[in-house]
């Protein structure tokens, strides 16, 4: 019976680290990456409250809905590393099924973000004229009231949230836009990934490196996903901040 | 003989022979994931937390951060160089949020 000793990273031309080109590579990717997101991060907090007319976060933010598509994440990078420790184990078959389930879940969490986009897109403001008390109404809330005339109980309209709206609306959708195309181009690559190992010698317990950098690579744009959920939509709708 | 038993650990703990956490541990992971991501959005929901919410938020977000990085990306059983190469983004990312912050009076308003 053959033994065979399954490497961790797998064989790799002599480096004068010792560590893989490719996997130092994919690290100083994300290092760069969580750059980038600062800066996306950055401006959203820089221009917050700065807006001067359109929706705000407490106008079209859905914590339930959000809090819903995050767990679907976290879920999502809990089924990566467990297809990567099938993987290295040579179990293909529950590799294969566990990155199934993170491209399932990953597409649900895109799903979401769609519509939600969509949502925000079409945010209809719907103002109840009878005991109207303008201290708990929003800004844009309080420009609908004004439709609040004689024998109008109700006041709906159409005030959409979208890039060119104002300050929030671009830079809000430049963030969570630039997330969601990160988290399409992990699909894409997992897809790939999942499509290959039924192509035999593609993906195999020996070359388990070439999964563990996409598996990086989705853990970090879960990890990205931690700080917009608090700092964009929790802190959001935290009055005064 | 199949694929899966072709290839056999060479060691009886996979913990052992990697160093890396057994799907076990990855498991009760993304439980305390889950855990920490319910009293997130629990604390939002209380009143009489006020502003301190903010430290709240940001040591419970940096929890689930420190675990993902460090159980499910590998940095606690990797080399020490990919930490450095990641906390160096990080740090850098850090600073430039707080610089910009500082520069637009976000702390002023």
């Amino acid at each position: 019976m053959a033994q065979a000793t399954i490497t961790e990273h797998g064989e790799h031309e002599p480096t004068t680290t010792g560590l893989n080109h490719r996997k130092m590579l994919m690290w100083a990717f994300l290092g760069s990456d969580c750059m980038f997101f600062g800066s996306l991060i950055a401006t959203y907090l820089v221009y917050k409250n700065k807006s001067l007319a359109g929706p705000i976060p407490e106008d079209v933010f859905s914590i339930l809905l959000t809090s819903v598509s995050t767990f679907v994440l976290l879920m999502s990078s809990m089924s990566m590393v467990l297809a990567y420790a099938a993987l290295t184990r040579g179990r293909m078959k529950t590799f294969r099924i566990w990155l199934a389930s993170t491209i399932i879940m990953g597409a649900t969490f895109v799903g979401f973000q769609v519509f939600e986009f969509h949502a925000f897109v079409n945010h209809e403001v719907v103002v109840e004229c009878d005991h109207i008390n303008p201290a708990d109404l929003t800004p844009v809330e309080l420009e609908v009231s004004a439709g609040c005339v004689d024998g109008v109980h109700e006041v709906e309209k159409v005030v959409g949230l979208t890039p060119k709206t104002n300050l929030f609306g671009s830079t809000f959708f430049t963030l969570t836009g630039f997330h969601g195309a990160h988290v399409t181009l992990g699909l894409i690559w997992l897809t790939s990934l999942f499509l290959l190992s039924f192509k035999k010698g593609m993906v195999t317990p020996e070359k388990n490196l070439d999964v563990d950098l996409a598996a990086l690579y989705w853990h970090f744009v879960d990890v990205v996903w931690i700080i917009i959920f608090t700092v964009v939509y929790l802190f959001g709708v935290f009055p005064g901040f | 003989m199949s694929q899966d038993s072709q290839v056999i650990a060479e060691h009886t703990s996979e913990s052992a022979h990697t160093g890396h956490p057994t799907p076990l541990t990855y498991f009760k992971v993304a439980m305390v994931l889950s855990i920490i991501t319910a009293i997130e959005v629990g604390v939002f929901y209380l009143e009489f937390v006020g502003w301190g919410i903010i430290p709240i938020l940001v040591l419970l977000s940096a929890a689930k951060f420190l675990l993902v990085a460090m159980y499910y990306m590998h940095l606690k059983f990797d080399d020490r160089i990919f930490s450095t190469m990641f906390v160096a983004g990080l740090v850098v990312a850090s600073g430039v949020v707080l610089a910009l912050m500082a520069l637009f009076s976000f702390f002023n308003s």
